[in-house]
């Protein structure tokens, strides 16, 4: 008994009890800490005598933005017009994500192109964008460049149907009616049934030795109908000039959110275009030797061997640029684009309240970012080497 | 078992500390419940006394209200009331620490303690007041919003303004007032809203708006630094009343009452006739009232926190409401706005000041 009792090793050299004690440590530290800052706010806040609270938001907004894809009026509440800058920031997300994927990807090829001029030109789009401040992109594109466009009153005209002005850019864009979207449902349906036929094919292919003929045929024919439902059933508007100096019909394209979207658009680009380098150089030599010894030609190559692979380095990195091109156009108050982050911050000079706007922002730029990340996740798992 | 036990345990603790936060908790809310008595806080007063120096939120891109020019130095209407406190506190118009705010930062800035007093165009209004939880002290610019224009584009009322556009600085009353002027002409405009006023008159400069919108005095003053000023036209119309002046926050009632009546002096010590050259001969004045005014009888300056003479040192490192207007906006500035509304009530203006009594 004395003896088992002279070996038990004192408590503070139990690695068990530091195990806990060290977690119970942190819970207190983190625990004080945000109550300390919690009572902070609430003896602050009651000092002002206001009282934190979401009812504010059923208020009258009263000010106007200058454009929005919801219906939004001047009278409706405040959730409305957080709602319609929400819509807009997620149309820039949208949109700036596909094309700096585009931009991207074609940057980082072309720093393997074979022509010179190309390889040096992007080498310094990548170096000049990368190396320069965001906000001061934007104010170049909105104030250099699209502020060069004439005045509404001689704007430029391509092909009868675009206009250029300081007013925006009008582009032909099909109407909001329901044969528009019957034409669209359609086209959706013909793309998933070409997938599933390009499998079938591939499959014919690969295991019964078919010639897989038939099948191009009949993936010609689809791709045929397919553009003649794009040009003559989605009923594309023509934008009209108006005496007044502005547009009718079509889409216009306002210049905030247009420089806004190329801004983002070509920064975050140059680093995917990093990225799409870096990633294509983790292919090992050898894979290219041996696609080409295969009789590949040097397209073949990349699409077939060389990107399947690059892409699994590539897109935990991707999913980080997405989150900041989603973060970073935030900056669209800078130049007036009735973002998210702008119109809140309108809100909560209004409203004189914020903090709850403040929690609405980042729950709002949180839940997008945490959706993007777990769409990449998704993405990662299936391009990933699958162990069989 | 082990790892039962820890989660128990930590657990236990994690539920310890929260409830042992909880309860001290409501002593000091319970003090801040009554935040009418003062005593129970520090007041923002005693906390500019022991800094030595004044926190001042301005504007700085407007000429005559608040500008920075080359060599840093600030200037303007609003400088002057900045100026005019620190006077007041520490006998040193220029222990005043100026911060830049855009008009969506302003409140915010104020509220969470970063600057001890707005003086930058703010419009008081009855939201402002009680809402968004601030103080304004006495009107120091009485001003209206207008709508510049290009000269050449025709536009002559609100009503031409159907189908252009108009750009407008975030956050201020002007946004609110232009919704509301549009909405009841129903004009339909396209209203561009810039965080900044900088970006907002270089869009309008660079045509993206065919009009803009802001206080007339702003607009007056703005028009100054754009590239061909008198390409440039002011509507003959008044879209609203936007009484300017210095802003504190809520429930400080001691740092605002100084605030507010360093303010009236300087109303006050124009309609005594009291200017800074000839402050000190209205020392030896027989005149009670001056004597009260300017602290060689009663104490009127202690009753608030501040020296009795506050007065004299206001009107001598700063001077009078009428100096301070003529240098900044009036005849000896480039601007040479009349006084209009902006003169004593005994001239026919705005500006009274309760009695020093």
């Amino acid at each position: 008994m004395v003896d088992q009792k002279n070996q038990k090793i004192p408590i503070w050299r139990d690695e068990r009890f530091w195990r806990i004690a060290l977690q119970v440590l942190a819970v207190v530290i983190f625990v004080g800490i945000a109550a300390l800052l919690i009572g902070n706010l609430n003896r602050n806040l009651a000092q002002q005598g206001n009282n934190l609270g979401f009812g504010f938001l059923k208020n009258e907004a009263g000010f106007s933005i200058s454009e929005t894809l919801i219906s939004y009026k001047p009278k409706d509440p405040y959730s409305q017009v957080l709602l319609a800058g929400l819509v807009n920031s997620l149309r820039v997300m949208i949109l700036g994500i596909i094309f700096t994927t585009i931009v991207g990807i074609l940057a980082g090829i072309a720093s393997f192109s074979e022509n010179w001029l190309l390889r040096q030109l992007n080498r310094i789009y990548v170096e000049v964008v990368r190396n320069t401040p965001l906000l001061l992109q934007l104010f170049f594109w909105y104030f250099v460049v699209f502020f060069s466009l004439p005045k509404p009153e001689n704007k430029i005209e391509l092909l009868g149907s675009i206009f250029m002005s300081k007013r925006g850019i009008a582009i032909p864009w099909p109407a909001n009616t329901v044969t528009v979207w019957l034409g669209l449902l359609v086209l959706g349906m013909g793309g998933v049934v070409a997938v599933f036929i390009w499998r079938w094919r591939n499959q014919l292919m690969t295991e019964k030795a078919q010639s897989g003929q038939p099948q191009l045929i009949a993936l010609i024919m689809m791709a045929i109908v397919s553009i003649l439902i794009i040009i003559f059933a989605l009923g594309w508007q023509a934008p009209k000039a108006l005496a007044t100096g502005g547009t009718e019909g079509g889409l216009n394209l306002t210049l905030e959110l247009s420089a806004l979207l190329v801004g983002l658009v070509f920064y975050t680009g140059a680093f995917i275009a990093e990225i799409v380098r870096a990633g294509i150089q983790s292919v090992p030599k050898g894979q290219w030797e041996a696609a080409k010894s295969l009789g590949l030609k040097s397209g073949l190559v990349i699409r077939l061997v060389i990107f399947p692979q690059a892409l699994r380095v590539m897109i935990p990195s991707l999913n980080s640029q997405y989150m900041n091109l989603a973060k970073n156009s935030s900056l669209a108050i800078a130049i007036g684009y009735p973002d998210l982050y702008a119109v809140s911050n309108t809100t909560y000079n209004q409203t004189g309240r914020p903090v709850e706007v403040f929690i609405l922002i980042m729950a709002a730029y949180l839940s997008i970012n945490l959706i993007i990340s777990l769409s990449m996740n998704l993405l990662n798992k299936t391009v990933q080497i699958k162990e069989r | 078992m082990i790892r039962w036990k820890s989660i128990l345990v930590t657990t236990l603790l994690m539920v310890l500390p929260l409830t042992a936060c909880e309860t001290p908790a409501p002593t000091p809310p319970a003090n801040s419940q009554a935040p009418s008595s003062p005593a129970a806080t520090t007041s923002r007063l005693e906390t500019v006394k022991s800094r030595g120096k004044l926190i001042c939120g301005v504007d700085g891109g407007i000429p005559g209200f608040s500008y920075v020019d080359q060599d840093g130095k600030y200037s303007g209407i609003d400088v002057d009331v900045c100026r005019a406190v620190a006077a007041a506190l520490f006998n040193d118009p220029n222990a005043v620490e100026y911060r830049n705010l855009d008009s969506t930062e302003r409140f915010t800035a104020l509220s969470s303690g970063e600057v001890d007093m707005l003086a930058r165009n703010t419009t008081w209004t009855i939201s402002r007041d009680t809402s968004v939880g601030l103080e304004f002290a006495p009107t120091t610019f009485y001003d209206g919003q207008g709508m510049m224009v290009r000269a050449d584009s025709g536009i002559k009322t609100l009503k031409d303004l159907q189908g252009k556009s108009v750009c407008v600085e975030s956050g201020t009353t002007s946004e609110l007032n232009l919704t509301d002027n549009l909405r009841k002409q129903a004009v339909e405009a396209e209203t561009v809203t810039f965080q900044q006023a900088e970006p907002a008159y270089a869009a309008y400069a660079e045509g993206r708006c065919d009009g803009i919108t802001s206080d007339k005095s702003q607009l007056v003053a703005r028009r100054s630094n754009l590239p061909n000023p008198e390409e440039h036209i002011l509507l003959e119309v008044t879209m609203s009343k936007e009484p300017l002046g210095p802003v504190t926050i809520n429930n400080d009632s001691a740092w605002f009452d100084a605030v507010k009546w360093v303010t009236y002096a300087l109303i006050e010590g124009e309609e005594l006739g009291i200017t800074q050259a000839n402050v000190d001969e209205m020392k030896t004045s027989t005149d009670p009232t001056i004597k009260r005014f300017l602290g060689i009888e009663g104490d009127l300056g202690k009753g608030m926190g501040l020296s009795n003479d506050f007065a004299y040192n206001v009107i001598k490192q700063v001077g009078n409401y009428g100096e301070v207007y003529d240098r900044n906006l009036g005849e000896k500035s480039q601007f040479k706005l009349p006084r209009g509304q902006n003169d004593l009530w005994t001239n026919g203006g705005l500006l009274y000041s309760p009695p020093f009594r």
